[in-house]
């Protein structure tokens, strides 16, 4: 799980360039995660039995969010403390790091977090633990150890087979995430949440520097309804050559 | 000298325009440090007529894998076999489109090389005998420059950005060895849509509806729309309305949806939330339908029209279908 700024926030840039200013940023559990935290603990429920972990790395604020996850139902926290990064290869390897050892049937991950978009660490973390890993799917059905995953794909969907155990990353469309109810706040403030410092390997893309996108250009009205719709048709063909 | 790999993708025995930009990329990456370019393709028997195509577009190497099972994408062994001809090779850059595919495939290729991957790259260029990006993050409303260190730049490019690979000098074809690479997850089925529409990430023009729609049954008006702008438009939509039930997932434009550069955007009765801008706002051509004039979509838009989408729709289809004939 990852802590990310809300995807309603106004994203500022600090003068330097060095990062988000987060002055006014109101941070969330990454959407993409709730997805993956509500079926964990769906399927804890249907079986009446197990565990839901919710490990997630970045700074100490961190923790805010993973009481979140234990008021949705999770069972258990643990951060693993760092200034985070943008790198998805030293994330997932340290991530890896604290899922190998445990007894797990399931990682699941969010697709991708809505703050960096990298999209690579769940796939990695399958890589580096020797696991199946299938990405974006909105479908996923437990038989005994052996998995049927829907996948999102370009026009439609992809059906992959896999045995547990597994890394699956979540897409929109899988489930419905819960809210938190006051009882699951109230035990949430119970449940251990386990802190750790980790020291990240050096990343191998480095980061120089974040900008604002450019403003867009002022545009025109063409004018109203349907009368302005030669107008409208005749810029897009001679002015801006697109039609 | 160092030079690139594109992984392409091939569907229905034809070269997609996304792996032709990721091959025009390699190309451009690999001249500018006097190195080869190298293409990889994976598919069933018979995927080696197909790479002619690719040796056409100016690669110098055209590696084809075939095997029985690849009928299917199957990442684990693309995944294997592009990591092997990277690590046998000297490649410095390897770029995949990115797609479903490419955005699977590439951190799995990175995980084995030990290099994190550059995801929805949007410039790419050499500087000081490194590899510089720059990629959107938080859904483009802010772009970071990037640095790779010594080693191959993994990378997936966004959709749209890059010009597709012209012809070139026909170059080689090697078979690539495929032994003894195994899947960890088998894919198997590939379950298209109903449509045979592109989707809205692979489309050069998209028509996109919102709540100012009032309901779903009034869609046919947008698609109406969508066909009169010809084969390489696609439909999306507001978050609004892909979580009122109105529309797929697949469809929804935005930061928890896709981020979409196509050369023209519609924006139909959407009022433009930050998250839809964010979505979208790299779009070359922005036009905006609307009937609130105070609409934040206006802010965006190249061409705006205040008015009843109910009214200027048929208008515009109209219209859009003449000016198109007329061509």
């Amino acid at each position: 799980m990852k802590r990310v700024p809300d995807s309603a926030t106004r994203v500022r840039v600090t003068p330097d360039g060095a990062g988000l200013d987060p002055a006014g940023v109101k941070y969330v559990v990454n959407p993409y995660d709730e997805f993956a935290l509500e079926d964990a603990i769906r399927r804890r429920e249907e079986a009446g039995e197990g565990k839901v972990t919710v490990v997630a790395l970045g700074p100490p604020e961190t923790a805010e969010s993973i009481r979140q996850a234990l008021a949705m139902g999770a069972d258990e926290g643990v951060l693993l403390s760092c200034a985070g990064s943008h790198d998805a290869l030293s994330v997932a390897r340290a991530l890896a790091d604290e899922i190998r050892g445990r007894e797990v049937d399931l990682v699941l991950f969010g697709k991708q977090a809505i703050d960096d978009d990298n999209m690579q660490v769940p796939q990695m973390v399958a890589e580096f633990l020797g696991l199946p890993c299938a990405t974006v799917v909105v479908g996923l059905e437990i038989a005994g150890s052996e998995a049927t995953a829907r996948r999102e794909v370009e026009g439609g969907h992809e059906v992959v087979e896999f045995p547990l155990p597994a890394v699956v990353s979540t897409q929109k469309g899988l489930n419905e995430p819960r809210y938190p109810s006051l009882k699951g706040i109230m035990a949430a403030k119970r449940k251990p949440l386990e802190e750790r410092e980790v020291t990240l390997d050096a990343p191998t893309i480095e980061f120089i520097r974040l900008d604002e996108p450019p403003a867009p250009a002022a545009g025109r009205i063409v004018g109203e309804g349907a009368d302005a719709v030669p107008e409208l048709v005749r810029a897009l063909r001679d002015e801006a050559g697109v039609l | 000298m160092p030079g690139a790999l594109a992984f392409a993708e091939i569907r229905e025995g034809a070269v997609s325009r996304a792996s032709r930009e990721a091959v025009g990329l390699a190309r451009r990456i690999a001249a500018d440090a006097g190195g080869e370019t190298h293409v990889v393709a994976l598919g069933p028997p018979g995927t080696a007529e197909a790479a002619t195509q690719l040796a056409a577009f100016g690669a110098d190497r055209t590696w084809v894998g075939e095997s029985e099972g690849l009928a299917l994408c199957q990442p684990d062994i693309a995944a294997a076999a592009i990591a092997r001809l990277v690590e046998a090779g000297d490649y410095d850059a390897v770029i995949f489109a990115a797609t479903s595919q490419g955005r699977d495939i590439a951190p799995r290729v990175g995980a084995r090389l030990g290099r994190s991957v550059a995801s929805e790259v949007i410039e790419c260029r050499r500087e000081n005998g490194g590899i510089v990006v720059r990629r959107p993050m938080y859904a483009g409303k802010a772009i970071a420059t990037l640095r790779f260190t010594p080693g191959p730049a993994v990378m997936t490019i966004r959709a749209n950005v890059f010009a597709p690979a012209g012809e070139g000098a026909a170059g080689e074809i090697s078979s690539l060895d495929l032994e003894g690479l195994e899947g960890r997850v088998r894919t198997a089925a590939l379950e298209q849509g109903d449509r045979d529409r592109l989707d809205v990430s692979e489309a050069t023009t998209i028509v996109s509806g919102g709540r100012g729609m009032q309901g779903p049954e009034h869609w046919p008006l947008l698609e109406a729309l969508v066909e009169a702008l010809g084969d390489e438009a696609a439909l999306g939509a507001s978050r609004a309305v892909v979580d009122a039930g109105w529309r797929p997932h697949g469809e929804q434009v935005g930061q928890t949806g896709k981020t979409v550069s196509p050369n023209l955007y519609f924006a139909v009765g959407i009022s433009g939330a930050i998250q839809h801008l964010a979505g979208m706002r790299t779009a070359k051509v922005i036009v905006a339908i609307n009937r609130d004039a105070d609409a934040p979509i206006f802010g965006v838009a190249d061409y705006g029209l205040v008015g009843d989408v109910f009214e200027v729709l048929p208008a515009l289809t109209e219209a859009v279908r003449e000016a198109r004939r007329g061509d």
